[in-house]
């Protein structure tokens, strides 16, 4: 933890030494040729998922079996799928998927409960303190996936059930059908575990300015607690926040591919690369299928790429190099 | 130090307390009912009451969780529901076993490429061989394992068949030259899962041992070797070369953690009896007793670990205290 506590030093050094960080920030990372391109990546992909109901060619669920299994063609640009789905549509769709989740959770789970929690920790000390920590070491030591597995096989069935129960006792209705209940699962998984980190590196941040005078200043002015975290901590570690979310974007992505590959992550009809992977994860199928595999398989290393080359060029960055 | 190891020990049963519980009421939790499979055809009410005593599931939620813990503080993980007749015990060892075979091999493969590769390219820093090699360890970094492994699946056993398509030979094959000479060589049900379970793992120590390598070139102790007038190879061999090894024990713990989320994919896609597969197919049929076992023992190994890499931190590099950021 110490460890932390070194490097989180200098990049505060940093955010108090320039008039503009964030402006200094995005001119240092411009210059970044990989980065730029990996942002495009990550931009190309993720804006198809955004508009694939403009974008897409077809329906993620719709069915030809007359022309199903066939290779790249004009009609459809990457083959289909064994019940002759479009695979670019597939894709958009599971990009979009992939999005949904990934930016939910890093919303609720880095920047909501980490920054809270992290924030709340280290200012307030103490019982909080060592209650928030504890917990977060709990899930920090537990093995992740096959809890992740658990949790999803255990609690979908209930929630689907609970959706039902909604759109049977609400006017919402549609819930069930566009398969929202397996994204609240994954969603809700995920964030339990992805908070940890930021929590901790904010924790360690918020010690060392809480004896600052500023702090003190805001303190003898009578500033609430509630107002000291948010206008005068956060702000902060605001750049602290940053790098851990660009940090753990891909790891997030990647675990709901990962989930849905078992099948206990987002369910079908909704698309997902996981389930894309899977099905052409044969080494049969590879043999005389090979589209199946390398379409989605191309479009998640790609982002994964993406994702590890920007988080590096990003950590350079504010690290001032 | 001896007061913050005391203190993360003394914390450690907790930890598992609080995990097991919560794991238990989670499992309970899933839709079906085990039971009325075990029952048979015989759903008579009495059965049902009969069995749910028989196995332990009658009374409260908390009231099982303390039989539970009774038994499995003793070793005793009780009976798998689906495989009737075998204890968890019989189940779930043989194939931690075949696990952490492969892990451990796995780990071996890591290290031994990873270290002199990182070396090789810090050494190679400022030509263009150094960029080169770091694309191509990020590149396989980013290929998530489920990819890789059916290509080298359709190339290697399909195409050339070279190695069999799947399955668990143990570690070691015997070579039989002319039914006389025996040589022993590693089991050619090895080199697939270890090969699409060391690349991402391989290219993370390639890429911290490069790292540590340059910036230990810049160190002022390095300095003071060269200008003593030390051979460039014994400024390499001694100085550089044992203290870029420092921080890749560190990253033993991560690798592991790694492997073992790697063998999820690599068992079942390969047909390995090991335990990532059987705890997916555990948690899918709901083997109650089964999903509590494997859970507290992996739960336990990544406790120890964890600490065990904290430890090793504050071993390696006197300069961090531990438990000093607590108080």
């Amino acid at each position: 933890m110490t460890t932390e506590t070194a490097e989180v030093t200098r990049t505060a050094d940093y955010a108090t030494s320039h008039s503009s960080p964030t402006a200094e920030l995005w001119r240092r990372l411009r210059r970044k040729r990989l980065a730029m391109i990996a942002l495009m990546v990550i931009a190309v992909i993720y804006g198809g998922g955004l508009f694939a109901s403009v974008v897409a060619p077809y329906s993620y669920t719709e069915q030809n079996l007359d022309r199903g299994l066939e290779g790249p063609s004009a009609d459809h640009w990457l083959g289909t799928d064994r019940l002759g789905r479009d695979m670019l549509s597939r894709i958009l769709y599971s990009s979009r998927t992939n999005l949904v989740v990934t930016a939910t959770v890093l919303v609720s789970g880095s920047l909501v409960l980490g920054n809270g929690l992290g924030l709340l920790s280290g200012y307030r000390g103490g019982l909080i303190d060592d209650l928030i920590m504890r917990i977060g070491d709990i899930f920090a030591s537990v093995p992740g996936l096959p809890m992740l597995i658990l949790i999803n096989a255990t609690l979908s069935p209930r929630v689907l059930e609970f959706t039902r129960w909604v759109e049977d006792h609400t006017f919402i209705s549609g819930l069930v059908s566009s398969g929202a209940a397996s994204y609240l699962t994954v969603f809700a998984a995920l964030s339990l575990f992805s908070w940890v980190g930021t929590a901790r590196i904010i924790r360690a941040q918020v010690l060392q300015l809480r004896e600052r005078d500023f702090i003190t200043a805001a303190q003898a002015t009578g500033a609430t607690p509630f107002r000291i975290m948010w206008r005068h901590l956060l702000p902060n570690v605001s750049n602290l926040v940053i790098l851990q979310v660009s940090a753990t974007m891909g790891a997030i992505a990647g675990s709901e591919i990962f989930l849905s590959w078992f099948g206990v992550g987002v369910q079908p009809p909704a698309a997902s690369f996981g389930q894309m992977l899977f099905e052409g994860s044969g080494a049969r199928t590879f043999q005389s299928n090979p589209h199946l595999l390398l379409v989605p398989a191309f479009f998640v290393t790609a982002l994964m790429f993406a994702f590890n080359l920007f988080g590096d060029a990003f950590n350079d960055a504010v690290r001032g190099r | 130090m001896a007061a913050y190891v005391v203190r993360r020990l003394l914390w450690l049963p907790v930890t598992l307390l609080i995990v097991t519980f919560l794991t238990f009421v989670i499992a309970r939790f899933g839709p079906g009912d085990p039971v009325s499979i075990a029952a048979g055809q015989f759903r008579d009410p009495e059965v049902l009451a009969q069995v749910r005593a028989e196995r332990g599931l009658d009374g409260s939620l908390l009231e099982q969780y303390v039989r539970w813990l009774g038994g499995a503080v003793r070793g005793d993980f009780g009976e798998s529901f689906l495989q009737q007749g075998f204890t968890v015990n019989e189940l779930i060892f043989p194939k931690m076993w075949v696990s952490a075979q492969l892990g451990f091999m796995a780990l071996v493969v890591v290290f031994t490429l990873g270290i002199p590769l990182g070396l090789l390219a810090a050494r190679l820093n400022g030509t263009w061989i150094d960029p080169f090699i770091i694309s191509a360890l990020l590149f396989l970094q980013a290929i998530p394992v489920l990819v890789i492994i059916p290509p080298i699946l359709w190339l290697f056993a399909l195409q050339f068949d070279l190695m069999p398509v799947g399955g668990w030979g143990g570690l070691i094959d015997i070579w039989w030259i002319g039914g006389v000479i025996a040589i022993p060589i590693p089991d050619p049900h090895l080199y697939i899962p270890l090969l699409s379970m060391s690349l991402g793992g391989f290219a993370g120590v390639a890429r911290l041992v490069r790292i540590t390598a340059l910036e230990i070139q810049t160190e002022d102790y390095i300095r003071t070797a060269r200008a003593k007038g030390l051979p460039e190879s014994t400024v390499q061999l001694k100085h550089v070369l044992p203290n870029s090894l420092l921080p890749v024990v560190t990253v033993v713990g991560f690798a592991l953690v790694g492997i073992l989320e790697g063998a999820f994919f690599t068992e079942t896609l390969l047909g390995i009896p090991g335990i990532g597969r059987f705890t997916f197919e555990a948690v899918v049929s709901r083997d109650y007793d089964v999903i509590m076992a494997i859970t507290s023992i992996l739960a336990s190994v990544f406790v120890l670990m964890n600490l065990a890499v904290e430890l090793t931190y504050g071993w390696i590099d006197p300069r961090i205290r531990l438990g000093e950021a607590r108080s």
